[in-house]
């Protein structure tokens, strides 16, 4: 009962499962012929060969010594393919598997699958410069280089020669104009095909070139089928994933659902001791053939997410395994949040009209110097973050990334000040998710309102001025990649509401129709007046902008009424 | 780096390899079944004191895990760990009576053992107290794991330690032998660990949790170090430095992504708070054979006295593997 597929198998290590699936392909009635590396200890060879000496349709061939991308692999396939050929007259595919491929569908399916395409090569085929597949940078090179050095054991020499070719700008030509292919090394081909690279006059000029190409058993039959197929599938029957490293995925227990639910006939790798994937899929499964093609959709959106995970990582993700050099953490924060300057100072009740306007969480100073002053006066909050100024202090940017990762998918808000730790500055400053918004010279107003001695408020006012001016320096330097707006406090309270509802509508708040209720600007009176006497005393405020004194109330609105807005 | 740190670190590893050699002759074998380890197994290296209730779990745990050998060193016990110890099939004990402080808490003994039997080995050094865990822990043994490590020319793997505790006071709910430790101590802090580089190991410095948030407010810099690098595919020219925080040569040390991508990484679940912590504490404070003078003890001692709750109403309570991974506590990498 000879089928019409044939078993190509190169096997070099866990050798028992190799068995396992040889007597599964075996059983089903497919010839065998078996390649085993040459690294192989001779004692387990020879326990290896003994075990499946039972099986009439099996054959082995001479060992070749098989080193990872060199030309060993190809060889073996040919000599393995050839015996295939010879013995069996009925085999119509022929399939390459590993030791570690382990067939997912009945067999049976797999061969009416091929009878009902009897001129079809599956074998995955596109020349180099069109995919981004390879790992490593070597893509065209792997054709116009040699490769005499193995890379695995020799990287120095390997690297050092390929530097030197580069160098003298050594190319190599194809023989016979032959179009360089790559793709998956595991192939299903047609008798003819596969007998006519074999039996090709010109065969010892592609051996010869192939020889030295780097990684050969991904382009030789990929390259060679191209010249005489009739019918290229350009896909690989096996499933076989590669990660950012070009070395294959591997198939654990846990992902016994998905392989099923994937059609696929074949699957590789699988890890040796996944128990319980070889019993479900070696034992009994003489189900209904189901007609279906393979589906890899959903192993290759979860591999694909393993890769970015990788190499891409979670945004404003901080941890042991992911500490990303500065400017190299694809977003500081993991999401959007505001950052407001002096508008606490000139409005009543302005955070608790904040978090009515936009329903983020709005905090107080979270850089305050006594503590972090955190919405609702908690005193830890999301994540167990803590508001001790000291642990804080620690670490300032470490604090913001903590919070703004522990309360994903929530908007974070906060105070800022002249008054607060400016450690800060740099980090907001760069973080293109930060949204800052400052009134400048707003930090006066408090003063104005407190009832203390002048020197004493002098000395104040002129260190936070001091401090701020830094700040915004910071915020107005070419590396800002925050959005950042900025009012002198004389500009702002001329108009408070229009740069307002931009604020707010660029936060995205639930409702986005006009603001409904503004914010109560504090009393003003005799501000301008306060300001002059800091003038007076040879301490100047410029960062208010200009506040004639004689205005006082620099306020469009008299006094006592609510503004409003019209719709 | 230059060649001349990097020639010092060199010096600097000789240097602990030798003082590992010289702190041998503390050492005396109780039941060594060193001979029973075949090539490929995973060993666990562990010093311990006292630890007798821990130690019915604690070998259960890495057992089911897949451990097939336990190198044991027992500093002075008074409570019958060694004999326990010395009854199990697949644990080697030594016993010393030497200063752990002298033997720079215990890694000198270890780096000696690991020296002798761990040569091409996977070892994991972890404390009695602490749980390690990985991505896919429940579905795939650790073999799973470091046969990917082996495929990936991993050699070094971290796992940062996270501290548990109970809801309530520690001494509420008793501890009793054989029983999982995160049953009572099933809580962590989730989001609250500043990391800086350690330019000259090239390793990170992770500090936080409850221990920073309840007893070291005020002096955060000195609360202790949560970065771990406990499972390593051993060389006998490997040396741990500091407890498992750093190794050289320093390569091992980069276990983490610095190009914005994430490598795979575990946790170790530190069940320290349980009830048996007070009188620990204060017997280690007594003895003084911890580091940094003992400061964290210290530390505990004030704050125990008070009201020795680390529950606060932000701590998360431990479900698995997977929802430590969403919190970006430990990664799966490119592991899938």
């Amino acid at each position: 009962m000879s089928s019409n597929v044939g078993i190509v198998m190169l096997v070099h290590t866990a050798l028992g499962r190799a068995e396992q699936v040889a007597r599964h392909w075996a059983r089903a009635g497919c010839p065998v012929v078996i390649h085993a590396d040459r690294k192989v200890p001779r004692a387990t060879w020879r326990a290896f060969r003994k075990s499946l000496a039972d099986l009439p349709e099996l054959r082995f061939i001479t060992r070749h010594r098989c080193e990872w991308g060199t030309w060993g692999i190809v060889s073996a396939s040919q000599e393995a393919a050839e015996v295939m050929l010879r013995d069996f007259p009925d085999v119509r595919h022929v399939y390459l598997a590993s030791g570690s491929c382990l067939p997912l569908r009945p067999v049976q399916e797999l061969a009416d699958y091929l009878a009902e395409r009897p001129r079809t090569d599956f074998i995955e085929s596109a020349t180099t410069h069109e995919v981004p597949w390879t790992v490593g940078g070597l893509d065209e090179e792997r054709f116009t280089l040699r490769f005499p050095f193995a890379w695995k054991r020799h990287r120095y020499l390997f690297d050092r020669y390929v530097a030197l070719q580069r160098r003298l700008g050594l190319r190599r030509r194809m023989p016979n104009g032959i179009v360089p292919h790559m793709g998956s090394q595991w192939w299903c081909l047609t008798r003819q095909t596969l007998s006519a690279i074999l039996e090709d006059p010109e065969r010892p000029a592609y051996d010869r070139f192939f020889r030295q190409v780097w990684i050969p058993d991904e382009s030789y039959f990929q390259t060679l089928a191209r010249l005489y197929s009739t019918n290229i599938e350009s896909r690989s029957l096996t499933l076989s994933k590669f990660d950012f490293q070009g070395k294959p995925h591997i198939f654990y227990d846990d992902h016994l659902q998905l392989l099923r639910r994937s059609d696929c006939f074949v699957a590789r790798k699988i890890w040796p001791h996944a128990d319980r994937l070889y019993e479900a899929f070696l034992g009994d499964n003489a189900g209904i053939a189901r007609q279906t093609e393979p589906n890899p959709g959903k192993i290759d959106r979860i591999f694909a997410k393993a890769v970015d995970r990788r190499t891409k990582g979670r945004a404003g993700l901080y941890m042991h395994s992911r500490f990303p050099n500065e400017d190299w953490e694809n977003g500081m924060t993991s999401g959007q949040y505001s950052v407001f300057e002096g508008f606490a100072e000139l409005f009543e009740d302005w955070e608790s009209w904040l978090a009515r306007a936009t329903g983020a969480r709005v905090h107080g100073h979270l850089y305050a110097p006594e503590r972090a002053e955190f919405a609702g006066g908690q005193r830890v909050i999301n994540g167990a973050l803590s508001d001790s100024a000291g642990l804080r202090d620690m670490n300032p940017r470490a604090f913001l990334t903590n919070l703004i990762w522990n309360t994903r998918g929530e908007r974070q808000i906060f105070q800022f000040g002249p008054a607060d730790n400016q450690a800060i500055s740099w980090s907001i400053a760069k973080d293109p998710n930060a949204q800052i918004s400052v009134v400048s010279g707003a930090w006066a107003v408090p003063l104005f309102k407190s009832n203390r001695n002048f020197a004493e408020l002098r000395r104040e006012a002129a260190l936070l001025q001091k401090v701020e001016h830094k700040h915004l320096d910071i915020l107005r330097s070419p590396w800002v990649k925050a959005r950042i707006r900025i009012w002198s406090m004389a500009e702002f309270v001329e108009a408070p509401m229009e740069p307002l509802q931009a604020i707010i509508d660029e936060i995205g708040s639930r409702q986005l129709r006009r603001l409904a209720e503004a914010p109560k600007l504090t009393e003003l009176d005799g501000f301008g007046q306060f300001l002059q006497n800091l003038k007076n005393q040879g301490m100047h405020p410029y960062l208010m902008g200009d506040f004639p004194a004689d205005r006082g109330l620099a306020r469009p609105m008299p006094a006592g009424r609510r503004p409003y807005l019209v719709k | 780096m230059g060649a001349w740190q990097s020639y010092r670190l060199r010096l600097q590893r000789k240097r602990w390899r030798i003082r590992a050699f010289r702190k041998r002759r503390e050492l005396r074998a109780i039941a060594d079944r060193t001979a029973q380890i075949r090539p490929g197994d995973i060993l666990v290296f562990s010093t311990l004191r006292n630890e007798r209730v821990r130690l019915p779990y604690f070998l259960k745990y890495y057992r089911d895990m897949g451990v097939n050998h336990f190198l044991m060193v027992d500093n002075d016990s008074t409570d019958g760990s060694a004999d326990y110890l010395a009854e199990q099939p697949d644990v080697s004990v030594w016993h010393t009576t030497q200063s752990y402080k002298r033997a720079r808490f215990g890694v000198d003994w270890l780096n000696w053992l690991q020296w002798q039997h761990a040569h091409g080995h996977w070892t994991l050094v972890v404390d009695p107290d602490e749980l390690f865990l990985y991505p896919f822990c429940d579905t795939r043994p650790l073999r799973a794991l470091t046969d990917w490590l082996d495929a990936s020319s991993i050699k070094s793997f971290s796992a940062m330690l996270l501290d548990m505790y109970p809801k309530g006071r520690l001494n509420d709910q008793p501890y009793a032998a054989g029983q999982d430790p995160l049953e009572i101590a099933s809580w962590f802090d989730s989001g609250n660990y500043t990391i800086t580089k350690n330019k000259r190991f090239g390793n990170l410095w992770i500090q936080g949790g409850p221990r920073a948030r309840v007893f070291f407010p005020d002096q955060p810099e000195r609360a202790p170090a949560l970065n771990k690098i406990p499972l390593v595919k051993w060389d006998r020219r490997y040396a741990y430095v500091s407890s498992t925080h750093m190794l050289l040569p320093r390569g091992l040390n980069l276990v983490y992504d610095e190009w914005g991508g994430e490598k795979a990484s575990g946790v170790l679940l530190h069940t320290k708070f349980l009830s048996t912590f007070t009188g620990k504490a204060q017997e280690e404070l007594e003895r003084g054979q911890h580091y940094s003078g003992s400061v964290e003890y210290k530390a505990y001692a004030a704050t125990l006295e008070e009201n020795p709750e680390l529950w606060c109403k932000w701590s998360e309570k431990f479900i698995n593997w997977r929802q430590l991974e969403i919190l970006g506590l430990m990664s799966k990498g490119n592991w899938a």
